[in-house]
């Protein structure tokens, strides 16, 4: 009986969740639908401050496990907090003074201004998602590699750093998630030049609304990240840790 | 990297001093009070001591992962304060037994060879030797996870062991392991140790049997302190406090509060006996006096008369546990007997046989050694 309900429940509820993916799919094949035009792709774009947010901000991450830092009262935890703080604001608060930003620094509607702005969106949750995971790798991990002739710096490298698969694969899917679906930013900070995908979808949307034109796009720029998420899955194995210490 | 040995002249050999060595931190107060003492190489030291005795503290401390507050550690007159961790040359065997999850069982054991600056032909070739040591050889592409917890404790020790330390520290390293498989390493350990010439060995336990099966030099560690020093025998015979007694006496001693007067030794519920000549002495007072489970006999009639209150079989032994009005007692009978809970019996406490000690603790006399 608890069964039949949980997966009756569960059937209602993919259904609800898949119903606007299904709808788009369909949509897309629809007569008058074109092929997608000719607008301004740019892949790589997303993960530019993926890489950046994961690799700059692992160490920092390690190091606020590891060791206490600390003024006065204020120590590691204080830290994290001042980095995840920096995500409280809702975006909008800092639209206008990235904006301002950029066009001092003639970043506006270029790479590297939308992959600064990024990035140090990402880099508070990276830390505070790895910070995290590097508390629940034991320390004796650490103090062996140390015992075994290796300084702090090499003890990270090449033996923390490998046991994180998991939280680096969790760290990194976020990162290119947040990044490819980003409208925000980049529909503020770029224009013409530099597009995202999702912004560039939007621009489709002319004074007719083209469904088909658009669902197509929409599928179009959703497969990448589903085909990622089932490579990805794999490295989530857990059990990864087995073995360390009894 | 060079080894502390390439560092020094051969001449000289390894010698590692404590000196004045204390460490408090707030949380559990004092850890290591005043310890000194000097381990010299070739040679295998047992600590022994209560689990929150300082052993392991005493270990981390000398490895460098546990920061001194005040004293000196210094390894050939080379102060250890100046040498980070990672170049002290310290082989550690922990108790939780610590592999690298993501290495194979060969690529565990070869990583601090090559750490050492070992070529990747000699590492493996070291490495092979000392799997090979531990009875692992079949093992040698398996994860940690893969390996029983025996073999486990056994990649962790052959990585420390190939090592070619002049420190080998292994702090309960039989702790987490079956029956079986502690005597056979314990045996291994032995031949292992002795093959070491000139590695200091610190072995941590908390076990007595374990500590006077390995037959090295014994330090007996309580609250911080060591609290005596010397030979397996020295320290079962002599034991030169309670708190030792009670630390090396594996079933317990049972100690129990007297006074002599007028020639007899008289136990707190009125039950006398006649004072054995090593005592005759001692002026009148308060002592106590402690003996051992295997000295105790059950007597048919006469002695302390108590009730049992626990009874342990253990193979080829039995452990009664009985409350006389003077304090429980422990008595050990070779054999299985069929004793029950609630019984009364009658023991029998040899004069012959008692250590007498201050009431502070203090050793007076012991039935072995020569006493006072």
């Amino acid at each position: 009986m608890y069964k039949v309900l949980k997966a009756t429940f569960i059937t209602i509820w993919s259904l609800f969740v898949l119903f606007p993916i299904m709808w788009a799919i369909t949509t897309s094949f629809k007569p008058e639908s074109a092929v997608v035009n000719g607008a301004t792709f740019i892949p790589f774009l997303e993960f530019q401050p993926s890489l950046i947010g994961w690799k700059a901000i692992l160490p920092g991450a390690y190091g606020l496990s590891r060791f206490t830092y600390g003024w006065k009262n204020y120590s590691n935890a204080d830290i994290i907090f001042f980095f995840v703080s920096q995500r409280i604001m809702p975006p909008v608060v800092l639209a206008i003074p990235f904006f301002l930003l950029l066009k001092e620094l003639k970043l506006l509607d270029t790479h590297l201004g939308l992959i600064l702005v990024l990035t140090s969106g990402l880099m508070p949750i990276v830390v505070w998602l790895m910070v995290d995971f590097f508390n629940a790798l034991p320390r004796e991990i650490d103090e062996m590699a140390m015992l075994e002739g290796c300084n702090p710096i090499q003890a990270f490298f090449r033996t923390i750093l490998p046991l994180s698969k998991p939280g680096l694969t969790v760290a990194g899917m976020f990162c290119v998630i947040f990044g490819w679906n980003d409208v925000f930013f980049a529909l503020t900070l770029t224009a013409t030049k530099v597009l995202t995908l999702p912004v560039a979808v939007i621009a489709l949307n002319g004074t007719v609304t083209p469904y088909w034109i658009l669902a197509a796009s929409t599928v179009f720029s959703i497969i990448p990240l589903v085909g990622l998420a089932f490579v990805i899955e794999r490295f989530l194995s857990r059990g990864n840790l087995g073995g360390a210490v009894r | 990297m060079e080894t502390l040995a390439e560092q020094f002249d051969e001449r000289y050999q390894v010698s590692l001093i404590l000196k004045n060595v204390s460490v408090t931190t707030e949380k559990d107060g004092v850890i290591l009070d005043d310890i000194s003492f000097e381990f010299k190489p070739g040679r295998i030291y047992i600590l022994i001591g209560r689990t929150t005795s300082g052993k392991t503290s005493l270990m981390r401390a000398i490895a460098g992962l546990l920061p001194i507050d005040s004293g000196e550690i210094t390894m050939n007159g080379v102060d250890f304060d100046e040498k980070p961790i990672w170049e002290r040359d310290v082989a550690v065997v922990y108790q939780q037994f610590i592999n690298y999850p993501n290495k194979t069982v060969l690529q565990n054991v070869e990583f601090p060879l090559l750490r050492k600056g070992l070529k990747k032909s000699e590492a493996r070739e070291v490495a092979l030797a000392s799997i090979n040591k531990v009875g692992l050889s079949d093992y040698l592409d398996r994860k940690p996870s893969q390996l029983s917890g025996g073999q486990q404790q056994r990649v962790a020790l052959a990585r420390s062991l190939s090592r070619k330390s002049h420190i080998m520290l292994l702090d309960e390293p039989l702790m987490n392991l079956d029956y079986k498989l502690r005597e056979q390493l314990r045996v291994e350990f032995k031949e292992i140790f002795n093959s070491q010439k000139d590695a200091v060995t610190i072995y941590a336990t908390t076990e007595p049997p374990e500590a006077l099966i390995l037959g090295a030099e014994i330090l007996v560690m309580h609250e911080g302190r060591i609290v005596q020093y010397g030979s397996p025998t020295e320290v079962y015979e002599q034991p030169q406090s309670t708190t030792v007694a009670r630390v090396i006496s594996d079933p317990p001693m049972s100690i129990l509060p007297v006074s002599i007067s007028a020639g007899e030794i008289r136990f707190s519920d009125g039950y006398s006996q006649p004072i054995p000549a090593k005592m005759k002495n001692f002026k009148e007072g308060r002592y106590e006096v402690g003996i051992r489970a295997n000295d105790i006999v059950s007597a048919k009639s006469g002695g302390e008369k108590g009730t049992i209150s626990l009874v342990e079989v253990s193979g080829s032994e039995t452990l009664v546990y009985v409350d006389t009005p003077a304090g429980e007692v422990v008595l050990q009978m070779e054999g299985i007997h069929d004793v029950k809970v609630g019984e009364s019996i009658s023991v029998e406490l040899p004069s012959n046989r008692l250590f007498l000690f201050e009431t502070n603790g203090a050793l007076c006399v012991s039935p072995d050694g020569a006493g006072e």
